[in-house]
């Protein structure tokens, strides 16, 4: 077996389980806040096997979902001007903003909107159209966030002209403390996400402990991986002995990345952001900094966020807080489904409803 | 610079003539085609199964094969899953304007030999040739019957409760064999489209067990999506295991870089059966004794619990649904 397999161990999985099962006595609820674990703990049938005291809440883990009504509106204003061209991730594409429309519906109305795989990809297609202006849509969590920098640094030192970025990019450390401030939102332990904590570390997780005294622990994405945090969790908490305990150090060094964090900071500032279903949070977003002024669409082309009441009947925002499970929302596998989602969370493979849709047996 | 077929072959005219009678009579002539009458005489009786399906693969030539042998497969195959022996095939052919008549040849010899191999006769067929751009190279109808030998003919309506669910061979082949080649992909170990004329190997396993309850080949949206629909017809869930799905570790691998789950790829030569629990080794030993079939092995059972579900139980023993493909099919794969 390899090291790769042996994180999918099924034998090893049952012993696991099997000691969650004798030692998890007190009803748990923890959160992940990373879309891949979203997925991986449906896709595996974990959650299927979880003991009836380990409650799973799908949270804010994924950048799409987060994305503000308002951002929408934004990026769709963009859109719409003739000398734009965006360029943005493809599951953006179907995120609905005020009125159901979306960068689909945009782009059949002529918006030239083309869907990149990379930033480096929107900064030659800006290469490529030197008459247009390019947007790139930043929309990410810390794991994005790097390249995004990487590519406006290299935009500057190519002296391009017509490459933007509108930054959305949101940090994940201020939406947990934003969960935990939330009295109505009952959460026991954090499942921490691997590929963030690969570039910001430890370290700023360290007040759920300290300040909340929450068990997380920062995990991958294979069965082992996931069951022996459970574990982990399930055993500070019966010791009263919380703390940020790192178990995926085969990916996330103690510190993070310092290249990668270099860049972010060089290029990004943290700003006040809006997050979709929760608001606004204080210092939980990423704008480009005043040296890189010359490349924020924001400011270049005037766009302002503009306040959007949210889609009429979708609970995404509870959801993602982890107050109600998908299908306490009216809208939930009737007029929203992942081929006809009506709020962000159905709209991404990643987001708590498309993956309670999805995979869920008992629904 | 080799012959172009041009908008005159089209015409009805000495050019049509030429072209049925140089190319297609060559490669698919039989004593019904070539009375060139404006319909095939045919003297059948009893039972009929009948399928048509229209072919537009992109691109035309695929490791493993060819829109034209694709056309014979896939019409073959879908009168086969009603416990029928295909008998004759009917071809209609859209070409576009300056496609390569070279290709067009290779084309046609492959489905006069797909046909020979299936034993079945193409006994009627059209050509119509569009503008450049109209069309793309070409696009292919077949139609198909076949004499039902069993009664009931398995129907994706009669999977029962209790019923084992057979698997012919490995899944996503075909599919991921078109997506590479049209990306220009290539693996370490080739990816080859599976595409074959399952009437034998059908044959066979009506001769061992006659009555098969479900019969149904994985094309387009592969086995989840094929799954769903039978689970749908019959009213019952389907539980399948995961560990027991056969995949090709270069497809396995494949479809791991591109993001792709194998479960939802084409399939062009394999085939779902659903059989009562006391007949399935006597038909997965019919399978296997075919060439088409080595692989053939038990994916799971049919339950009476949620219906028109398909519940994969996973290796670590969990369960999760198997949906239906969601959002947009894989463009043109055949």
């Amino acid at each position: 077996m390899s090291s790769f397999e042996a994180f999918k161990d099924p034998a090893l999985c049952r012993r696991l389980l099997e000691q969650l099962r004798e030692e998890a006595a007190t009803p748990i609820r923890f959160m992940e806040v990373c879309g891949t674990h979203t997925v991986a703990i449906f896709q595996s049938g974990l959650r299927s096997l979880l003991p009836d005291t380990i409650v799973h809440l799908t949270g804010p883990g994924c950048p799409v979902c987060v994305t503000h009504e308002s951002e929408v509106a934004a990026f769709l204003e963009l859109a719409a001007r003739d000398d734009v061209i965006v360029a943005t991730f493809g599951d953006l594409m179907r995120v609905p903003g005020p009125k159901g429309r979306n960068l689909k519906t945009a782009s059949a109305e002529g918006a030239a909107v083309e869907v990149v795989y990379s930033p480096f990809d929107a900064l030659a297609l800006a290469k490529d159209n030197p008459d247009r202006t390019v947007v790139f849509l930043g929309i990410g969590f810390e794991t994005t966030a790097p390249t995004v920098a990487a590519t406006i640094r290299l935009a500057r030192e190519q002296g391009l002209g017509n490459f933007l970025v509108m930054s959305f990019h949101k940090l994940v450390p201020p939406a947990l403390r934003a969960l935990l401030a939330d009295p109505e939102a009952r959460i026991d332990a954090f499942l921490l996400p691997g590929h963030v904590s690969a570039v910001i570390g430890a370290a700023p997780y360290q007040f759920l402990a300290d300040e909340y005294r929450i068990p997380s622990v920062i995990t991958g994405f294979e069965p082992v991986d996931i069951l022996q945090a459970l574990l982990h969790i399930v055993r500070m908490r019966r010791d009263d002995a919380p703390a940020v305990v790192n178990e995926y150090t085969r990916v996330v060094p103690q510190n993070g990345n310092p290249k990668a964090l270099a860049v972010m900071s060089e290029v990004f500032v943290p700003v006040d952001a809006l997050w979709r279903g929760i608001g606004v949070l204080p210092q939980s977003g990423l704008a480009l900094s005043e040296a890189y002024a010359a490349f924020d669409a924001f400011k270049v082309l005037r766009i302002d966020l503009k306040d959007h009441p949210p889609l009429p009947g979708c609970r995404c925002g509870e959801v993602l807080k982890g107050k109600i499970p998908p299908d306490r929302c009216p809208l939930f596998a009737k007029a929203c489904t992942p081929a006809n989602p009506v709020g962000p969370c159905m709209v991404s493979t990643e987001g708590g409803c498309a993956a309670y849709y999805k995979y869920r047996v008992d629904a | 610079m080799s012959e172009r077929l041009l908008l005159d072959h089209g015409s009805g005219g000495k050019a049509s003539q030429r072209l049925v009678a140089e190319m297609f009579m060559r490669h698919l002539d039989n004593e019904i085609l070539g009375r060139l009458d404006d319909a095939a005489f045919l003297n059948v009786s009893g039972p009929i199964a009948m399928s048509t399906d229209s072919f537009t693969v992109d691109p035309i030539f695929f490791p493993g094969g060819d829109i034209g042998c694709l056309a014979v497969h896939g019409t073959v195959n879908d009168v086969s899953m009603l416990g029928a022996k295909p008998l004759y095939l009917t071809c209609g052919f859209i070409l576009e304007e300056g496609l390569d008549l070279g290709d067009l040849e290779r084309v046609v010899a492959s489905m006069g030999r797909a046909a020979r191999e299936a034993g079945v006769l193409v006994v009627a067929g059209d050509t119509k040739v569009v503008p450049r751009g109209a069309a793309d190279k070409m696009f292919i109808n077949t139609t198909g019957i076949g004499a039902v030998v069993v009664d009931p003919a398995p129907s994706g309506h009669r999977a029962r409760p209790g019923d084992a669910i057979l698997l012919s061979g490995t899944m996503g082949d075909h599919g991921l064999a078109i997506l590479s080649t049209r990306q220009g992909l290539s693996f370490e170990s080739p990816v080859v489209s599976d595409c074959a004329s399952l009437c034998h190997i059908v044959g066979r396993v009506l001769d061992a067990v006659p009555d098969v309850h479900v019969l149904r080949d994985p094309t387009r949206g592969g086995l989840a999506t094929t799954l769903n629909e039978i689970a749908g017809q019959s009213g019952v869930g389907c539980f399948i295991e995961e560990s027991l799905i056969p995949v090709d570790p270069a497809v396995a691998g494949g479809c791991a870089v591109l993001g792709l789950d194998p479960l939802y790829l084409a399939n062009e030569g394999k085939f779902i059966c659903i059989v009562p629990e006391e007949d399935a080794e006597a038909a997965l030993a019919a399978m296997r004794a075919d060439p088409l079939g080595r692989g053939a092995c038990r994916i799971g059972e049919v339950r009476a619990d949620h219906p028109g579900k398909v519940v994969m139980i996973t290796p670590l023993g969990g369960q999760r649904l198997l949906g239906m493909l969601e959002g947009e099919q894989l463009p043109r794969i055949c």
